[in-house]
């Protein structure tokens, strides 16, 4: 499986040769699930800083990161806690400029996956009618409102977002990056076209022929790949379709172990600072929690016959 | 917010979340196109399927489009549940593509503030005069744009329902009258209802609120007095519909441990 072409590298060594400090990333492309937390955590733990994160939703992820004191701006629809609420250090941050300032760049879903298309499609903008009326087209640059050259309408312009490195969470890649997913996509392929670099994060590293046998559910062809990195469990606590579920738990007790600073902190060095490795977080976690989030029930899709 | 001791609840048989979600379960018509949105609206998705709507479809912005209801409680639109026996797993651009062409029926929101007019505000909220940063708009702003009718759900407070919110994440009908069209939304589009812990508002063609209804065991007077303005009430006033046996048997299903309907 290793050959001269190989993208295979470790967690540390993507982070550390693919996003330095100041990077534009987009992380968490596939909203709920698949969201590349061992990325994350690594990023902290490198002690990048300056990044501006994008993301259309973000659960606890950004929150985490900001928390950390990695970011400088984040452009995004919706930062938080999905199922539990807020997120603190993003209020930290905004509010009392702890550990912080951050610049917020606020964004809709709709708005940002088209900032993303733009970017994928190579145009400067994309048009539609969402956020007009609103105050994040009052408040964010990046929306200007226009006339349609080919009708009497008003549209807002959204500007094309290229990010300097994309990081995708994935079911199976190939060493060369050829990825399968599937489930929640979001705005993950438009997100891998616009990047100038790509890091695929992989539950499994298969042969190219298993890819190559389904090329419709090849969403990343290989070429547009920087990295790919094998890193079982790289999600947790989001859901991977097919291989683990969402620990709505570990989500939960953020919210409580995040309210007081002090608490974060203690959150920040249990979780991440002093675990050096996927591996070591996985032990953490411990076998029954691995084993209660596992497939309970499989359930394949019938195989698409591509003979002829 | 009045105070509802777990006695009542026990008295009633039921707990106001789960009348708003049967409220929210009724806006939603046999064969409509629902963008379902998180929270109390997933369980309104999945009573109005199971009861009057067997034909509504749901969409997720995370590009989950569903005819068939997960039966397992969600936490979040993007569980595995949701996406095993779905009818479509796409991506967020053809669902937001789908909603603004003005095919999607009804979409749910929820919101931290709304005002007189139906704005909502998910962005800045405020708390003993200290602004308070809020997650933001999520899907939120693009479906109150281009949803033909949007349903906002919120528990009934004076701070949260204000006479005009001071962000607009999500436009309604703005000043009133016909600030959308002048803003160039959609002409058929904007709040619709705004169902509350105490009661439901709908908009006049002059794009204010008014009361419609009062759950039961409220009054008028103190929907009134938890409005942040002087709120118009219908002529016509009407006593909501609890919720049935059968609208509550498939939210004992779903949510046995009320996770989501405390």
């Amino acid at each position: 499986m290793m050959t001269a072409d190989s993208k295979l590298l470790t967690m540390r060594e993507a982070v550390s040769r693919h996003v330095p400090s100041g990077s534009m990333v987009l992380l968490g492309a596939q909203l709920e699930q698949m969201i590349p937390f061992a990325a994350g955590h690594e990023l902290i733990r490198q002690g990048r800083r300056d990044l501006t994160l994008v993301g259309p939703i973000s659960d606890i992820l950004f929150d985490q990161l900001i928390g950390a004191g990695c970011v400088a701006r984040v452009m995004a629809a919706w930062v938080g806690n999905v199922s539990a609420g807020v997120g603190y250090c993003f209020r930290r941050a905004v509010e009392h400029d702890i550990p912080r300032r951050i610049e917020t760049v606020d964004y809709s879903n709709f708005t940002l996956a088209l900032a993303l298309h733009a970017a994928a499609l190579g145009v400067p903008f994309m048009p539609t009618y969402a956020t007009l009326g609103s105050d994040l087209l009052k408040k964010n640059g990046n929306l200007r409102e226009f006339s349609s050259p080919v009708s009497e309408e008003k549209l807002v312009a959204v500007r094309a977002l290229r990010p300097d490195v994309a990081i995708l969470h994935v079911q199976r890649a190939d060493a060369q990056g050829n990825a399968h997913l599937w489930g929640s996509l979001g705005v993950s392929v438009d997100g891998a076209h616009a990047a100038r670099k790509l890091i695929i994060i992989a539950e499994e590293i298969v042969e190219p022929a298993v890819i190559a046998s389904d090329p419709n559910r090849t969403l990343i062809p290989g070429f547009l790949v920087t990295a790919v990195v094998h890193e079982p469990w790289g999600a947790h606590p989001s859901p991977v379709q097919g291989y683990y579920g969402r620990d709505h738990e570990f989500f939960s007790h953020y919210h409580d172990q995040t309210r007081r600073l002090e608490d974060f902190e203690h959150w920040l060095t249990h979780w991440i600072l002093q675990v050096p490795d996927r591996l070591t977080y996985v032990n953490l976690l411990g076998a029954a929690r691995i084993e209660g989030l596992g497939v309970k029930q499989h359930a394949l899709s019938a195989a698409a016959d591509f003979g002829y | 917010m009045a105070a509802h001791s777990e006695a009542e609840i026990a008295a009633r048989g039921y707990t106001f979340s789960e009348l708003m979600v049967a409220a929210a379960a009724r806006e939603i018509a046999d064969g409509e196109l629902v963008f379902v949105g998180m929270r109390l609206p997933m369980l309104a998705f999945l009573v109005a399927r199971r009861t009057h709507a067997p034909r509504a479809i749901g969409l997720f912005e995370n590009g989950i489009i569903r005819e068939t209801p997960s039966t397992e409680l969600l936490y979040t639109m993007g569980d595995p549940p949701n996406l095993r026996g779905a009818t479509q797993c796409g991506q967020m651009l053809d669902v937001m593509g789908m909603l603004q062409q003005g095919r999607v029926d009804v979409g749910f929101l929820g919101a931290a503030e709304v005002d007189r007019f139906g704005n909502l505000n998910t962005t800045w909220g405020h708390r003993n005069k200290e602004m308070q940063r809020l997650p933001g708009s999520g899907g939120a702003c693009d479906i109150a744009c281009l949803a033909r009718r949007t349903v906002v759900l919120l528990a009934h407070d004076r701070s949260r329902l204000c006479d005009r919110v001071g962000y607009i994440t999500s436009p309604g009908y703005g000043s009133g009258n016909s600030w959308r069209r002048v803003q160039g939304l959609p002409a058929a589009s904007g709040p619709a209802a705004v169902i509350t812990t105490l009661g439901v508002l709908r908009f006049g063609h002059d794009g204010e609120a008014f009361l419609a209804s009062v759950h039961p065991g409220i009054s008028v007077e103190e929907v009134l007095a938890n409005t942040g303005w002087t709120l118009r009430v219908a002529d016509e006033l009407i006593e909501t519909l609890p919720p049935s046996d059968a609208e509550l048997s498939v939210m004992h299903e779903i949510d046995p441990n009320h996770f989501w309907t405390r």
